[in-house]
């Protein structure tokens, strides 16, 4: 059977390059959108973008270090998450919206 | 079978993400985001991180995206309206991060495009979620601990942020 | 090749009696149900009812699927179709039985479809996204009992899932692995000759309270009564599947009853020492199939000639005989070391299942407050304190 064209294995800089393009559409998303929950998922994957570099650069190194950062990053979503959704409901029921150019006063 | 699986779970994230920022309803890009969540998991476990893999999938994918998905079914969360935003975002935006791409990809692709290739199983169990404890409660043991009080912070700080008599 | 063939074989068997006795799961409910509430149960289709489920099931697809107008259409299709595959893929790592040698053939396998050294973990994973099947119902069906039954049922996922995963943690501590079929291999064994070595009666700290603990929070997870809330049809119509119908209802059937087969699964894996029996073998533990089928058959013929009804004179004789039959086949020494832990697996889950029925049918439910101060104020310090008791016995012993 004569070898595919397709490989069989990739290499590790096609990991990072998925990572870099993910980050890159976080961006996207953090700067184009206005709703502030949808702005918040992004940073979501922002995070995840950089996980999977860590969880990439720990494959390489074959050390756990990397997994490791992905999991305290992981940690600090969480508390992230429960902050950022409680300050997002405290905004809704003050203002009643949740578009982020809406909040743009100190007053009410 | 490797490069089959990463370009289907890497086709499936950036669709995905792509989704998450073109969708208006916020439910829409919750699920998204969960689908890249999924992607990225099975990822980490050709990359050999089996318990950071299942990590994902019980804190990410099942905890956090809840916790989204509980706020957003909260608060009602409708479409977000289109509506004028400042102009110069529109043009500048777009190019630059195309040039940050382009800039990332060609440093990594120069620095790292003719190392190994990536063969699941072929390293040995660093990933697994014995030696990811030992890593933890030997050298990552005061910043573990740390976050626990981080956590415990965060866990207040909701407390008081969310409580009823908020004004 | 082989790998591939064995695991399509496997997987064939595993799928067929999966599906049935989820179906039947239902039938067994309905009847144990009936008895506890002094009714007879289905009793129409076949003998004893016992062919309801396949009238269920063809009613269910031939039923017309009506899909209201004022739906999210995309969600409101993906819903179920989350809830039941989630629900059945956590099958695929769960043991019955040790492995074996194919008789005839030199080919060594094991009753699981995949052995993954972070099984344990992959079911947690599983069934925390169970619950978008059910938010997402709620949500997309745009209906008010829809939504809060969607609301409440990710707000109790949520909160269970901590004891869930402490009561979890305890027997792990015993066993040092989150291989399902290491778990159980560990557990191999009597203390004394009599007491078997599961982890609930396991030295250092038999693990009770939080086997305990987990069958409370897997009645939550699995949104069985007492901590129904989300389909509360007293008060939600029938909460999250309210706007439902046809095949789409019956899938979300399916996911309860897969996950609740799923959680008895785990339980008896992990804390009834999963395919290893209650009594050693010196004692007559590899003859307890025989004897427990030959006595059920031989107590229907006897009603078989004292007939109730003027069918059981034919139904019970029968079934009398194929039990006795089946009793039968376990004496035969080779069927016996195959079918005997599997005998035990499904002995003990069973078990466990008829509790999750009786439970049903005895307890009224929770109040919605009552329901998150049980989890926050009861049930999480109590699996924090029994994990470190476990763990300070552990590191001691």
């Amino acid at each position: 059977m004569p070898p595919l064209p397709f490989p069989s294995a990739v290499p590790i800089s096609y990991y990072l390059i998925l990572s870099a393009i993910l980050f890159v559409i976080g961006v996207a998303g953090f700067i184009y959108r206005r709703n502030i929950i949808t702005v918040f998922m992004s940073i979501e994957l922002m995070l995840n973008a950089v996980n999977l570099s860590f969880v990439a650069f720990s494959y390489k190194f074959a050390r756990v270090d990397g997994h490791i950062f992905s999991f305290f990053v992981m940690v600090v979503a969480a508390a992230e998450a429960a902050v950022g959704l409680a300050i997002i409901l405290t905004v809704f029921k003050n203002r009643q919206t949740l578009q982020i150019d809406d909040v743009d006063s100190m007053k009410l | 079978m490797d490069a089959i699986l990463f370009f289907v779970f890497a086709a499936i994230a950036v669709a995905c993400a792509i989704n998450l920022v073109l969708q208006s309803h916020p439910i829409s890009s919750a699920l998204s985001l969960i689908g890249v969540m999924g992607a990225l998991g099975v990822l980490y476990l050709l990359l050999g991180g089996e318990f950071i893999a299942m990590a994902q999938l019980i804190v990410y994918a099942g905890a956090i995206m809840v916790l989204f998905i509980f706020v957003i079914m909260l608060l009602n969360a409708g479409a977000e309206p289109p509506g004028p935003k400042a102009k110069y975002l529109k043009f500048l935006g777009a190019p630059l991060l195309i040039v940050l791409l382009g800039l990332v990809g060609y440093f990594v692709q120069d620095q790292l495009g003719a190392t190994e290739l990536v063969k699941f199983g072929s390293k040995s169990d660093f990933g697994s979620p014995a030696s990811v404890g030992m890593a933890l409660f030997t050298t990552y043991l005061l910043p573990f601990e740390v976050t626990s009080v981080l956590i415990l912070i965060a866990i207040l700080g909701a407390i008081v942020l969310a409580r009823k008599e908020v004004d | 090749m082989d790998f591939l063939i064995l695991s399509l074989i496997k997987l064939a068997v595993v799928m067929f009696v999966f599906m049935t006795t989820l179906a039947y799961l239902q039938w067994i409910e309905r009847k144990v149900i009936a008895h506890i509430q002094l009714r007879v149960g289905p009793n129409r289709v076949g003998p004893h009812g016992l062919l309801q489920p396949l009238a269920d099931v063809i009613k269910l697809i031939t039923k017309e699927g009506l899909v209201p107008s004022h739906v999210n259409l995309v969600f409101y299709c993906l819903a179920p179709v989350i809830a039941v595959f989630f629900a059945l893929i956590a099958i695929s790592v769960i043991p019955f039985g040790g492995e074996f040698t194919v008789p005839f053939t030199n080919i060594h396998t094991s009753m699981q479809l995949t052995d993954l050294n972070i099984g344990l973990l992959l079911i947690l994973g599983l069934s925390g996204m169970g619950v978008y099947g059910v938010a997402l119902a709620g949500w997309a069906s745009n209906n008010k009992y829809s939504l809060i039954g969607g609301l409440r049922s990710s707000a109790q996922m949520i909160s269970y899932e901590l004891p869930l995963a402490l009561s979890l943690a305890a027997p792990l501590l015993l066993v040092n692995t989150l291989s399902l079929r290491e778990i159980v291999n560990l557990q191999d064994g009597f203390y004394f000759g009599i007491l078997p070595k599961w982890s609930i009666f396991a030295l250092p700290f038999p693990q009770i309270l939080s086997f305990i603990l987990f069958m409370i929070a897997a009645f939550a997870e699995t949104n069985r009564v007492p901590f129904d809330l989300p389909e509360a049809e007293n008060e939600l119509v029938a909460g999250f599947h309210t706007e439902y119908s046809s095949m789409q209802f019956a899938s979300f059937f399916m996911a309860e009853y897969a996950n609740m087969v799923t959680v008895c699964s785990v339980a008896t894996l992990l804390f009834l020492g999963g395919w290893h029996p209650i009594i050693p073998d010196m004692l007559g533990g590899n003859y307890i199939a025989s004897l427990l089928f030959i006595a059920s058959g031989a107590m229907m013929i006897f009603h078989g000639l004292q007939p109730a009804r003027k069918w059981d004179k034919f139904t019970f004789p029968v079934f009398g005989v194929v039990f006795i039959l089946v009793g039968l086949v376990f004496l035969i020494p080779i069927v016996q070391t195959l079918l005997m832990p599997v005998f035990w697996f499904c002995a003990k889950v069973l078990f466990l299942l008829f509790i999750f029925i009786w439970i049903r049918g005895t307890l009224p439910r929770f109040r919605y407050d009552q329901l998150m101060r049980f989890a926050w104020l009861f049930m999480f310090p109590v699996a924090l304190a029994n994990l470190l008791v476990t763990a300070f016995l552990v590191a001691l012993f």
